[in-house]
């Protein structure tokens, strides 16, 4: 299981390496989207809860330009079928793909976050990194788990950008939910609040429930 | 029953102190809103059925269930913000947990047509409707517990203090409207499943006929499932 | 072992005709049939794509399978390779039942169908080696086969850059890897010339080293019938004729095709 797991990680990352199709578009589409919400909401700088909101609906919109494209080598040159033709356990597929959407999000927000820190953050990022990056990396596992499943059941559709958009957006409805809550105070003016335990342990039990269904239903969404 | 319970509710409900009249749109919302919900967890339940047995007839009902919830959820958001607009004023609140959860989970099941337009295969298509319904449907009691998180609770607190706090007169009239309108869905269900069962023999009956007993007589794509 | 390797010697490679390994299930009786179809069939909606085929094959012989296109070889074939579930009858690959126990089989088994399976970003040493670590296969392996099939040349350009014949000769590469014991061969020869046939023949022929089971699709009458010992023609899904490949007579085939 282990290696096999290792085997398509290794295989995704040479793949985006190659391509360079999902990081540097979600990358370029977040730092789009600040420029538009600094317009659009004709402001210089964010702060509080609102800079949470706008932090937390771009990464959700770039992540789900990545989901988009996250079966699409499979599906198109026959990489499912040639995995479902090795003698592997298919659970390795959630977990290899789950992991390397994961990945990408951390390489997306490494440049997205100080990105908007520097066109929109008011107070300085460096108040609760540390709260912060926990806040991202818990919100990144459940976009992650999440969208390997609703980009697995799009990925055999015909409107599959379509359905992926419709599926993902109230599902992680409550991600964004509880992320913004939990990083409000981490954004505030005058220095960082403390971070709201009872929305963290939200995010935690959500990315629990679902990497604990998608392990459940996963395996039927590669048949046939 | 459910016109007994109608009557009830005219006539032998009290009136609300504070809300007056409007109130008596609780004794259709409120049940809505339950059974809807019910149905969505019972259209998963149906949907692991079917991912476990493979017979098609799982699907089927999994695919009614949801089918009349999404209707029921269509008449919980118009009611609830009537509800919303007389005692509230306004049509729409977001700092009410329940309508806004509603909201999210109906845009999500919303979805579930266009997925199974979208997959041609009769056997994946129900199989990923499936998936998808079991997915919802833990997704409806966790998405409800984190937005009544976010939200002061401004609600009216009727689904906690069913058998406590109404008058027992109320209570008496929300029982019974509760019941009729379980009845109503179930009985809409064996409906909708009676008709998808005739049309189906029906088809199979003309292919019958025309004398192609196996070659194929395709009918057009559709999301509803078939046996 | 000595004799596998005079099989390969116009490609010396000393790591390439590994013995196979011991598989988990005991060795069978020969008399056992590696592939047994007892009334098989599949649906795809309401059209019926496969019905009622029945055929047992022994181990080390070949089933050439004829038919036009849409009659169900393919079908057939992703049946056996446990892609696709089958919808009626008893299908047995390898002493196990199917759908049930494709896991147990799925190692054992080579398929080669119309694509590729290749990711066309990856060079064919690359996708060669990552097939190799999901078959638990020796990273050495995707050597042997590269030179056995001639790609050593071109094995560090992405899939994407290469003629269709050389995609072929990798999908080949791709199929013998893990040393299969039953090869299901969607017409193998497709897009490959003269040469590339002769050169590939050791590895996917009827006296390949080890003697697999194979079961073939084909087109071509008197080509498909070589080296086969049975021969089943498909029409419309349906069985047209399951005979000793000796007995097929050319109109047999050509009928099918009427």
């Amino acid at each position: 299981m282990r290696s096999t797991v290792a085997a398509l990680l290794a295989k995704e990352l040479t793949l985006e390496w190659r391509t360079r199709e999902a990081v540097p578009a979600m990358v370029l589409f977040s730092i789009a989207t600040y420029v538009v919400f600094h317009f659009g909401l004709d402001r210089d700088r964010v702060v509080g809860d609102l800079a949470a909101g706008v932090l937390w609906v771009t990464l959700l919109f770039a992540a789900i330009l990545g989901i988009n494209r996250m079966f699409v080598a499979e599906h198109e040159q026959g990489g499912f079928d040639g995995f479902l033709l090795a003698p592997v356990d298919r659970t390795a597929m959630l977990i290899a793909k789950a992991t390397t959407l994961f990945c990408f999000l951390c390489v997306v927000e490494l440049v997205a976050v100080p990105a908007f820190a520097l066109l929109l953050l008011g107070p300085p990022l460096t108040q609760a990194l540390p709260q912060l990056v926990l806040v991202l990396l818990l919100t990144n596992v459940g976009i992650a788990v999440v969208g390997t499943l609703v980009a697995g059941l799009a990925i055999q559709t015909r409107a599959r950008d379509l359905i992926v958009s419709l599926l993902a957006l109230p599902l992680l409805v409550p991600v964004v939910l509880a992320a913004t809550r939990a990083a409000t105070p981490l954004l505030q003016d005058g220095g960082a609040g403390a971070l709201p335990g009872n929305w963290m342990a939200i995010l935690a039990i959500y990315d629990l429930l679902f990497a604990l269904i998608a392990y459940a239903v996963f395996d039927f969404l590669l048949e046939d | 029953m459910l016109t007994g319970a109608f009557a009830l509710v005219f006539f032998y409900a009290p009136l609300d102190v504070d809300q007056g009249f409007v109130q008596k749109i609780f004794y259709v919302h409120v049940p809505m809103a339950l059974v809807a919900l019910v149905g969505f967890i019972v259209g998963g339940a149906f949907a692991v059925m079917h991912l476990r047995t493979r017979e098609s007839k799982w699907d089927m009902r999994s695919y009614v269930a949801i089918h009349l919830s999404v209707i029921l959820a269509v008449g919980v958001l118009v009611t609830g913000s009537i509800w919303a607009r007389a005692s509230w004023g306004h049509w729409w609140v977001w700092d009410e947990p329940m309508l806004v959860s509603f909201l999210i989970v109906f845009l999500l099941y919303a979805t579930y047509w266009p997925l199974r337009f979208a997959l041609e295969d009769k056997e994946k298509q129900a199989r990923y409707a499936s998936v998808f319904a079991v997915v919802a449907g833990a997704f409806v009691p966790l998405n409800f517990a984190a937005v009544r998180m976010a939200e002061q609770y401004i609600h009216p607190q009727t689904g906690a203090t069913i058998a406590g706090g109404l008058p027992p007169k109320m209570a008496l009239t929300f029982v019974v409207a509760l019941a009729g309108m379980s009845l109503l869905f179930v009985t809409l269900c064996k409906y909708e499943l009676a008709s998808k069962h005739a049309t189906y023999r029906l088809r199979a009956l003309r292919r019958r006929l025309a004398g192609d007993d196996d070659e194929l007589t395709l009918t057009g794509r559709s999301a509803a499932p078939q046996l | 072992m000595q004799s596998k390797l005079n099989v390969s010697c116009r490609h010396p490679a000393p790591a390439r005709y590994l013995p196979p390994r011991p598989s988990s299930v005991l060795p069978v009786p020969t008399t056992d049939p590696v592939l047994a179809l007892r009334g098989a069939g599949r649906r795809y909606g309401e059209r019926v794509v496969l019905r009622e085929v029945s055929l047992e094959l022994e181990r080390g012989q070949t089933l050439v399978v004829f038919g036009p296109n849409g009659a169900g070889k393919t079908t057939l074939l992703r049946i056996l390779a446990t892609l696709l579930r089958p919808h009626a009858g008893e299908v047995e690959v390898l002493g196990r039942s199917l759908p049930g126990d494709g896991y147990a089989v799925r190692g054992r088994i080579g398929f080669l169908g119309h694509e590729a399976l290749l990711y066309r970003e990856l060079s064919g040493r690359e996708n060669l080696r990552y097939y190799a670590r999901l078959y638990r296969a020796a990273p050495a392996r995707a050597d042997a086969v590269l030179d056995a099939v001639g790609m050593q040349a071109r094995a560090d350009d992405p899939v994407a850059e290469l003629s269709r014949g050389m995609v072929q000769r990798l999908a080949i590469a791709r199929t013998v890897l893990h040393e299969p014991e039953l090869l299901l061969l969607d017409e193998p020869l497709a897009n490959l010339d003269p040469a590339a046939s002769a050169q590939v023949a050791p590895l996917i022929g009827a006296r390949a080293p080890g003697r697999p089971t194979r079961v073939v699709t084909s087109h071509d009458p008197s080509g498909g019938l070589r080296d086969a010992d049975l021969a089943l023609g498909l029409k419309g899904g349906r069985v047209a004729f399951l005979a000793p490949a000796a007995e097929i007579r050319p109109q047999q085939i050509a009928e099918l095709y009427a």
